[in-house]
């Protein structure tokens, strides 16, 4: 085989180079084309579709949060508002990295600022939030925190102090109870809102009117667009790129305005400093609620701070249960506020005529037994006017015995006996009237089921299985100041105030049906009867002097049940065995303009320890001239 | 003197002053005319790229003058003799180096690319995107054309070696350019068109094998490109917001440094691989083409150039350099408008980073040198 010589043809390979190079040279423009083309297909037909995109990437619409409604008493003083208030606020990006923010955080533990349990609470928080995020780390400064972060100033970058708006309480625990507080929104409360209302926001109303009434308070939160980068990082030079940002200013949330009288709450508050115990007082015509006091009370403000651990703790264990609203859902027997109605109720079943006496020998005996259920005192022969006013047991024994457990039943139940008085903050108990049907419901041992007449008994004094709320008390005070004729639902809030408006919008009193029951001569009996308790009866001590006219009932509630044949009830050493105080009036007498109940827990004899309170509040709000 | 003869003189005179210059230099009036043109484009893009970075501007305006340095120290000293020459040393060398890299090589960016040579880091492959078409030009040069298919296989086991070695490191990108940029020799030398058809089953099993070859994020490039709405935030980023970019820019652009895209940060890697899209979106369409336009006239009369050479080795060499610039180009630019899947090849000559616009400068200034320094024939 003959091996190819190949020579190198010059002209030749040229040829082939040169026509090689022009092929590629077409497929270059042919790809450069493509690419062209590619790009007229972005830039030329997708335009709309890609600028919007860009447009999109860019503008972050930041929530503004709307300002809270204020909460005003009849008068206009202030309860609730929006201050500012000074708040260390850290920006992590500014700060540095992880061991610098834990750095920073020890260094505030350091001089005092931040308290080492809290810390790494506070860091979980920082880092859940984005670089460049303001982070409040300590709510609320004081003066003293607030020199004391100025002085150490110097020491950290990225933490700074800053002014926020608040709420805040400038009457501290006075009516706390009715009013509620505002705290950080939990999850259970995002369950419950849309979070695009609240983005923004940080603390929602949880009791009282600020829980009630949140939707009116809180307003609706504006918004303004913000340019951002890839980040999410809001940039300075606004404008350049997005030259049209919207923005839309919140709408302040409703003012409202309260019944309560923050002059004669003050005094009620004042009057039970120290005790135990509730006092609620409206106006029966409307059912506007002039003051609702429960003792002890706490300071709304260290709420929206927000709570430590062991202040929390403290709340729970502190024996006083300061956090228990008493006046909607502390339940306690009535004792003898109850005699009233039950008079009425003689007269009306034909039981009892108002001039019938019977003989009070100092205790009653039922039928076939031997069980003696004793009286305070022997009140000798007394007709239903003074059975009232001087409180006799034995006689409403004997109602009780005569009337039957259904009729009390039928009767008490149409007066709201058990039952919510429907006012307009959450979180109230009906209290209880139990009956032989009631006992059938709730118990599941036949044993247990049985109704004993020694029950019916008790009951006819307010003792027993009957339980009723310082607020129903008052309810039911009311509705014997208007003869069941008016039945108004108790409020707390009675106008309203649109944001930025000077005009005050009145809202309308609610009512249930009247309870039509007893005659006026019936019922001018109770009239006497109550009115007796505060001039001879009971509470004479407490009406003694008073310019206008009280018709009230004293009560003693038992808390523990000695042996029948002592009658050293007010010896009891232990404190918190002692009875409940009640106290119910209205006044005044002939034209009732407040309706009262006092409780007071373990207080003793109603007559010593409620009635006198209820005068005190009775003259703030009947006499606002006099100096009291 | 009358006065045509006057205009006559003075015009011939600028122009012989401004020829004798280029000629002085070793350079290509034309060609170092339109490369200055897109250079100062790329300054100016990467200053509104980089966020009116000056830092970064200065440190690009230092890689510009060692390209430049580069490109005139070879198209002035180096005459064919010398590169023809050099063609096996920097081959030899750049293998060696490859290797010394793959033992010791620094850790970047996951890949060992780099190597440490006390005042700068280079990646050895840079010498190979010249390495590699010189060697198979220098093979070529002496046998005669059409390479036969024993040619062939020992021009592909030149470009296997390097290539190979590379996407080891891994860079499937640059290996890609540099088997591109000796298959481009290997096409212009006259390889038989039946070859060129049979060797796409090859390739095609090739690719098969490949993609069980390649590394996991690699293959997730592809996936991506193919689809980039399936992973918005991750591997698609880059496609979706480069190709946002491009289209909100419209015909006219946004205006410099006006870009929202851009400035505020949602592109990626914006003054380096993506600068294309940085482009678009300030410059609008009319900025792309008149950037592609350029690169079509630079590679047109690159080729020219070439087509002019007086041996196998001048012509093969060039042409590579002309339509390797081509490949680049638009790999870059495919990649970032989202017809090719997204391969770390900056955009030439404007791109921020100095191996890429020192390897591409140094290139032309080898195609300029091989020009410049032809010998008259026949005179």
């Amino acid at each position: 085989m003959v091996s190819r010589v190949r020579i190198k043809d010059h002209w030749a390979e040229q040829r082939i180079f040169t026509f090689r190079s022009i092929v590629a040279g077409v497929l270059v423009a042919v790809l450069l084309l493509t690419v062209a083309g590619r790009l007229f297909y972005l830039q030329v037909l997708r335009y709309q579709y890609y600028a919007e995109l860009s447009q999109g990437n860019r503008v972050r619409t930041d929530p503004i949060p709307p300002s809270r409604g204020l909460i005003l008493d009849r008068h206009g003083a202030v309860l609730a508002e929006n201050r500012p208030s000074y708040q260390i606020e850290l920006v992590r990006e500014l700060v540095g990295d992880i061991p610098a923010l834990d750095a920073a955080l020890s260094q505030l533990g350091a001089i005092g600022l931040l308290r080492a349990a809290e810390i790494p609470n506070i860091r979980r928080t920082v880092l859940l939030h984005k670089v460049y995020e303001n982070v409040p780390i300590k709510l609320q400064l004081n003066d003293d925190e607030m020199a004391l972060f100025a002085v150490h100033r110097w020491q950290f970058s990225g933490i700074d102090i800053r002014a926020r708006l608040a709420r805040y309480y400038p009457l501290k625990e006075i009516a706390v109870h009715a009013i509620g507080y505002v705290s950080a929104i939990n999850e259970e409360d995002l369950k419950q809102i849309d979070s695009a209302e609240y983005a923004g926001t940080s603390l929602i109303g949880k009791v009282g009117v600020e829980g009630a009434y949140e939707h009116q308070l809180h307003g609706k939160p504006g918004f303004k667009e913000i340019l951002v980068n890839a980040a999410g990082r809001p940039v300075a030079k606004q404008g350049i790129y997005a030259p049209q940002l919207s923005s839309r200013p919140p709408v302040a949330g409703t003012d409202l305005i309260l019944g309560l009288d923050i002059r004669v709450q003050k005094i009620a508050e004042e009057a039970l400093a120290g005790k135990r115990g509730s006092i609620v007082a409206l106006d029966p015509r409307n059912g506007d609620i002039i003051a609702l006091a429960s003792t002890p009370g706490f300071d709304p403000n260290d709420f929206v701070r927000g709570l430590t651990v062991e202040h929390y703790n403290e709340f729970q264990n502190d024996i006083d249960k300061p956090l228990l609203n008493r006046a909607l859902r502390g339940a306690y027997p009535p004792g003898s506020t109850v005699k009233p109605l039950y008079a009425l109720a003689a007269q009306v079943y034909g039981i009892m005529s108002p001039q019938q006496t019977e003989f009070c020998p100092g205790f009653f005996t039922l039928r076939g037994s031997s069980n003696k259920y004793r009286d305070d005192q022997k009140h000798g022969s007394l007709d239903m006017r003074e059975a009232i006013a001087k409180s006799c047991d034995v006689y409403f024994y004997r109602v009780a015995e005569r009337m039957g457990i259904g009729r009390m039943d039928e009767f008490m139940k149409a007066f709201g006996y058990g039952a919510l008085t429907g006012i307009d903050i959450p979180g109230e108990k009906a209290g209880l009237y139990a009956s032989p049907e009631w006992k059938r419901h709730n118990f599941k041992r036949v044993a247990e089921q049985v109704w004993f007449p020694g029950e019916t008994i008790s009951m006819g004094i307010g003792q027993g299985p009957i339980t009723v709320t310082p607020l129903q008390q008052a309810h039911f005070a009311a509705e014997l100041a208007e003869r069941g004729q008016i039945n108004a639902i108790p409020r707390l809030v009675t106008a309203s105030r649109a944001a930025g408006s000077d005009v005050i919008a009145p809202r309308d009193p609610s009512f249930m049906p009247p309870v039509n029951l007893g005659t006026l001569d019936q019922w001018s009996v109770i009239y006497d009867g109550m009115l007796g308790a505060t001039t001879t009866g009971t509470a004479f001590m407490a009406g003694r002097g008073a310019k206008y006219k009280i018709a009230g009932k004293t009560g003693t509630a038992q808390v523990f049940t000695i042996k029948q044949t002592e009658n050293t009830r007010a010896k009891i050493t232990d404190e918190r065995k002692r009875d409940h105080a009640w106290f119910i009036a209205y006044a005044p007498a002939e034209e009732p303009r407040i309706a009262i109940s006092v409780l007071v827990e373990n207080g003793g004899f109603g007559a010593a320890a409620a009635a006198p309170i209820a005068r005190k509040v009775l003259d703030a709000y009947l006499l606002p001239d006099t100096d009291l | 003197m009358n006065f045509e003869e006057f205009s006559q003189s003075r015009a011939r005179r600028t122009l012989t002053a401004g020829g004798r210059m280029l000629r002085a230099l070793g350079l290509d009036g034309p060609l170092t005319g339109l490369l200055a043109l897109i250079v100062c484009m790329g300054v100016i893009v990467v200053y509104s790229a980089s966020g009116q970075n000056v830092k970064m501007v200065e440190h690009h305006l230092a890689n510009i003058a060692i390209a430049i340095a580069t490109m005139l120290a070879l198209a002035r000293l180096a005459t064919p003799q010398y590169l023809r020459l050099l063609a096996p040393v920097a081959y030899a060398i750049g293998v060696v180096l490859l290797i010394v890299v793959a033992i010791t090589g620094h850790i970047g960016k996951g890949a060992q690319r780099w190597l440490d040579v006390g005042f700068m880091r280079f990646q050895p492959s840079e010498i190979m995107k010249l390495a590699v078409p010189m060697i198979c030009a220098w093979y070529m040069h002496e046998r005669p054309l059409p390479p036969t298919f024993r040619d062939l296989v020992i021009m592909g086991l030149l470009i296997a070696v390097p290539t190979t070695m590379i996407v080891m490191q891994p860079d499937l990108g640059t290996a890609l350019l540099i088997a591109a940029s000796g298959l481009i020799v290997m096409l212009l030398a006259g390889m038989s068109v039946i070859i060129i058809l049979a060797s796409i089953p090859i390739l095609g099993g090739a690719a098969w094998a490949g993609w069980h070859v390649i590394h996991e994020y690699q293959r997730q490039r592809i996936l991506t490109f193919l689809n980039p709405q399936n992973d918005p935030l991750g591997a698609g980023y880059h496609i979706i917001q480069s190709q946002i970019a491009i289209g909100s820019g419209g015909v006219f652009g946004k205006g410099y440094m006006n870009g929202s895209q851009a400035q505020l940060e949602f592109l990626p890697e914006r003054s380096t691989d993506f600068i294309f899209a940085v482009i678009g979106e300030e410059f609008g369409l009319l900025g792309q083409l008149l950037l592609i336009t350029l690169y079509g006239v630079v590679i047109a009369r690159a080729l020219y150039l070439a087509m002019q050479g007086q041996d196998t080795f001048a012509r093969l060499t060039g042409g590579s350099i002309a339509l390797s610039f081509f490949v680049y180009a638009f790999v870059n630019s495919g990649m970032v408008s989202g017809i090719l899947p997204v391969v770390g090849v900056p955009l030439p000559l404007i791109s921020y980073g100095g191996t890429s616009m020192v390897t591409l400068l140094a290139g032309f200034g080898i195609l300029m040198s091989l020009h410049s320094h032809r010998r008259l024939i026949g005179s």
